[in-house]
């Protein structure tokens, strides 16, 4: 049955209130059909949209409601929804015929008729909605009851104290054991809601009744099994066998097309693995949850980016989700950013010494791509890797120096950032590109890349022969340099000094640096940081000279990895706008 | 849950304004005009300010935005706005500025069906349009046993199927379209290679049918040990609500009581053994700074009653290019300026045959030396009745109480469009 395409754009087009309550009057006389009625409510419904007061046509409008069309009642509810709560003083006329609508014969009408009350939730509507919604609660029509469950979530929102004392959360709880799903499932959703505010019910499931939601599962809507999945987080389980159960009877859902349906369910295959004990039926479920969230990634855009965030927390616990899969995150040239950001992340993590340089060719090519945040990131990538995986740290500062080649600012840059960390995890290792990176000194003006390159000259002074011509340089402009840069500069001078000792540029320079620090700059770290300095070269240089010399603690990765308990809390959340941020919903504001 | 759903049109102008809840005002619509439609680099599809997140998804000319004030289930509302689009095509055919506004007061009706208070609710598309149309229905008697099947159906375990179909001739038409992806080094090794499969079916079939499905899948084979022919290793399978979930879980049976009309039966993917049917071999040199030389060749792989149609292949060109001469002795190529690419279709290539395109890209001379990004070369394709990953449907049963006899079709499709890449 194919609909009809309507002509309505040309609605679109604000009216004046005097002349559509001309109109509407007008039409009383004559109208058969109601094609003139219905003309101009569809003209006041497009004025709503663009953001007009139509409330004023009030009781215009509500004239309408007693006309046989499905339409026009339809487009009066939502002129009613808009305006309802506004008009206190008017809604009584509605209420009458609500009232009828909520006894018709046709189980769609009853339905809209409480649909539409609960959506106007002030107190003269809320007192006549009591009785018609107990008994829509247990109409014999399952469309009519289901609608009754939410009805119920909207009226606790209102009023909650008169949801209570009514009756109507019991009743909720009594349409747990609904024989239809979709009753059932809209009755959890309706609880789950009431249950998770601050004041009040509270919502738990044993296990009887957890199995009394699983059996629905299978009847429901994908919606609904999304509803019925999360309530299973309110379960917990007594024995691992109980834990161990559910999670057999829920993994087939993976299997879904809805991509909502697959990350909540992992959501409680995760919770539940907290409680179980059988490692092989833990590693199975984890095998099993991999391809479908692979298979994710071939949906819409949206869908794969609430997906690779929560794919990055999963890894991060249950690794066996993904060993193998690092090529399924290479980026596609067309991806939209977000995407190709999230898949960085991702491929990153899951690099390891067998795919190290499938990933850096990967990287390689990401580097030559045009969107600065991206490059910037697939480049400090690179340098990760290199720390992250010792057997391809070779290839990488090979693939740092021909990026280094291209001349391009940015590139350049965040290579610098990243070769210092790599200086720092491998010391002695590959000292020898020092020359090339003091050939591009002129191009680094960004704070952090200047910054590591003057730890890069400093902690290395020994080794470059002009080690102090290049200082002397870089502090010339010392007092306009950003803080970050200052501080570097600092500590260098002292290095230097104490590495070149002999040398009378170095002399001049650190009693520059020293003098500029304690007597002009303002910043007390570098202040105070100067006075130590200058206290320990005065007293004994050759101890002053073992402190800042000493040798570092390793750098390593596991900055990088979430604390358990934080993952863990995360994890709860899978799917959810928390897990896209990273930030526990608990914590934070909103 | 959602608080607010809205359509915007390119400006920012509201087409469509819902308000599920008494959390967000309607002013919120601004905020996003604000952030959104008039930010010119817009690097998520969830905007968050302070308690309040807006999803939006993007489709032809229209923002389809979902507002939120809680911490929502992102893929839920994501999933809900594209079955809302899906639902749209269906009812509209096109789903853009013009039938949005052309069809608002359906659409209101719609979204006051498919959403209640926030959560989704039934959404089928075959549900909806029994009792969701353009025509009027008038509050009668008959209407009332109307409503009630209606109603059964939309909350029923088969709530995607009327009990009472009823068609002359019994028919089932099943269509394997395979989406290959593929990236090529510029060295020619494949650095990822994988099949998107979906199979698309048409079930005119009368009554309540029972389907069973039945692939080449190599699960199935070898728990039956059959060893026939080429089996197709699926790494992943995701199916459409009808399909019992635990059979599959347990046998790998698919079997299902089909929606009426069109829907997606399932999808899959594939990444083992995938037969790529266009192999594309460059040959791109930059000759100083003033010019670029290229030979392209395609050749297809497979059997030669077959033939690719519609290919067309886009060969990135440095942006300082001013123009491209083109030889070609199948189709035609075409510089085209605003994109940096040559653009050279083949209207059909048989299989077994090979076509190649020579030409040079003269540069201006540029002041400052920037290294060409070399974008890949992307070809769109379609092969019919060839499936890259191998994929063959062996059997499709329908049982159904009255016994009859219905007739099945099946045709395969592989394709690309935007995911076949070659780097050069």
């Amino acid at each position: 049955m194919a609909a009809q395409a309507g002509q309505d754009a040309k609605f679109f087009q604000r009216g004046k209130i005097q002349e559509f309550r001309a109109e509407l009057q007008a039409a009383e006389s004559k109208d058969r059909k109601f094609t003139k009625r219905k003309t101009v409510l569809k003209k006041i419904v497009a004025n709503i949209t663009m953001g007009n007061d139509m409330s004023p046509l009030f009781t215009d409008v509500v004239q309408c409601l007693g006309i046989p069309l499905i339409e026009i009642k339809k487009m009066v509810y939502l002129f009613l929804v808009c305006y309802g709560r506004a008009k206190a003083e008017q809604i009584h006329l509605v209420i009458p015929s609500f009232l009828q609508d909520c006894s018709d014969r046709n189980p769609l009408v009853r339905a809209l008729a409480i649909r539409t009350m609960s959506y106007i939730p002030i107190p003269v509507v809320i007192d006549s909605l009591t009785e018609p919604l107990r008994h829509c609660l247990k109409d014999k029509d399952p469309y009519v009851r289901k609608t009754a469950a939410i009805c119920v979530a909207k009226l606790y929102t209102a009023d909650p104290r008169k949801a209570e004392k009514s009756g109507f959360v019991e009743m909720l709880r009594d349409l747990l054991l609904d024989p239809n799903a979709t009753v059932v499932s809209n009755a959890v959703a309706a609880l789950s809601e009431i249950g998770d505010r601050q004041d009040g019910v509270i919502f738990k499931l044993n296990l009887t009744v957890a199995n009394k939601l699983l059996a629905a599962l299978g009847e429901s809507s994908e919606w609904g099994q999304i509803y019925i999945l999360d309530s299973l987080l309110r379960y917990v389980p007594e024995k691992c066998s109980d834990a161990e159960i559910m999670a057999e009877r829920i993994v087939a859902q993976l299997n879904h097309a809805n991509s909502a349906v697959v990350l909540t369910c992992i959501k409680v295959l995760l919770y539940l693995m907290n409680y179980m004990e059988n490692r092989k039926l833990i590693d199975y479920i984890c095998k099993k949850m991999g391809p479908p969230l692979v298979t994710i990634l071939s949906s819409g855009p949206e869908v794969q980016y609430v997906a690779l965030r929560n794919i990055l927390l999963i890894i991060q616990r249950r690794p066996s989700v993904l060993k193998n899969d690092v090529k399924v995150f290479f980026c596609k040239y067309n991806d939209p950013i977000y995407v190709k950001l999230a898949k960085l992340e991702i491929m990153y993590r899951l690099a390891r010494e067998e795919n190290a340089r499938e990933v850096l060719a990967e990287l390689q090519e990401y580097a030559s791509e045009v969107d600065v945040d991206f490059v910037r990131k697939a480049v400090r990538s690179i340098g990760r890797l290199a720390i992250k995986v010792e057997a391809a740290s070779d290839a990488c500062i090979k693939a740092l120096l021909e990026l280094i080649e291209t001349k391009v600012t940015y590139v350049v840059q965040e290579t610098v950032i990243v070769v210092k960390d790599v200086f720092r995890r491998y010391p002695g290792k590959y000292e020898g590109i020092i020359p090339i990176l003091c050939e591009n000194l002129d191009m680094l003006d960004e704070p952090e890349s200047k910054a590591a390159m003057v730890w890069i000259i400093g902690q290395f002074a020994d080794r470059i022969e002009n080690a102090d011509e290049l200082m002397d340089d870089l502090t010339y402009t010392f007092l306009e340099e950003p803080v970050e840069v200052q501080l570097a500069l600092l500590t260098s001078s002292v290095k230097l000094f104490i590495y070149k000792s002999q040398s009378e540029t170095a002399k001049t320079i650190v009693h520059k640096v020293l003098k500029w620090v304690t007597e002009e700059i303002d910043n007390p770290d570098l202040r105070d940081r100067g006075f130590m300095y200058w206290r320990m070269l005065a007293v004994n240089p050759a101890v002053a000279g073992e402190i800042v010399l000493a040798e570092k603690p390793a750098i390593t990765t596991d900055s990088d990895r979430m604390d358990r308990g934080a993952l863990d809390q995360l994890l709860l959340h899978t799917g959810t706008l928390g897990s896209i941020y990273h930030k526990n919903p608990e914590v934070s504001d909103g | 849950m959602i608080s607010a759903f809205f359509i915007f049109n390119q400006k920012g102008e509201v087409l469509i304004s819902r308000l599920y809840r008494t959390d967000l005002k309607r002013s919120i619509a601004d905020v996003f005009r604000i952030q959104v439609v008039s930010n010119s680099d817009v690097r998520s599809p969830i905007v968050t300010l302070g308690s309040t997140s807006f999803f939006h998804v993007r489709i032809n000319n229209l923002y389809v935005v979902a507002v939120t004030k809680c911490n929502a289930n992102a893929a839920l509302v994501f999933e809900y706005c594209y079955r809302f689009i899906a639902i749209a095509k269906s009812y509209f055919g096109k789903v853009d500025e013009e039938a949005v506004k052309n069809n608002f007061v359906l659409i209101y009706e719609l979204i006051d069906e498919i959403n209640d208070f926030g959560y989704p609710q039934n959404s089928e598309i075959d549900t909806l349009k029994t009792y969701i149309t353009t025509e009027s229905i008038m509050s009668t008697a008959s209407a009332v046993e109307e409503s009630s099947k209606i109603t059964t159906q939309a909350t029923g375990a088969t709530s995607w199927r009327r009990a009472d179909v009823k068609y002359k001739k019994n028919e089932a038409f099943v269509d394997v379209v395979e989406t290959v992806n593929l990236s090529m080094s510029a060295k020619g090794t494949v650095l990822r290679a994988d099949v998107d499969g979906h199979i698309l079916m048409r079930a005119y079939l009368s009554g309540t049918p029972e389907c069973k499905f039945g692939l080449n899948d190599k699960l199935v084979i070898d728990k039956n040990d059959h060893g026939l022919g080429d089996a197709v290793e699926l790494d992943d399978c995701r199916f459409h609500q009808c399909v019992r979930l635990d059979e599959f879980d347990s046998q790998r049976t698919i079997s299902f009581i089909p929606p009426d009309g069109e829907f997606e039966l399932m999808r899959y993917r594939s990444t083992s053994n995938v037969k790529l049917p266009l192999r594309v071999i460059p040959t791109v040199n930059e000759i100083g700074t003033t010019q670029v030389s290229y030979v392209v060749t395609v050749r297809t792989n497979f059997n030669n009653k077959l033939s690719a149609t519609n290919v067309v292949v886009r060969i990135p060109t440095p942006l300082n290019t001013t123009t491209v001469d083109c030889k070609v002795a199948n189709g035609k190529a075409k510089y085209v300026p605003a994109e940096n690419v040559v653009v050279w279709k083949i209207p059909r290539i048989q299989g077994g045959a090979e076509v190649t395109f020579t030409g040079t890209a003269q540069l201006t001379s540029t002041t400052h030396r920037q290294v060409w990004a070399r974008p890949p070369i992307d070809v769109d394709f379609q092969v019919l009745m060839f499936t890259a990953s191998g994929l063959i449907v062996r059997f499709l049963k329908v049982f159904e109480k009255s016994n009859y006899h219905s007739i099945k079709w099946v045709r395969y499709l592989t394709k690309a469009s935007g995911t076949y890449q070659i780097r050069f």
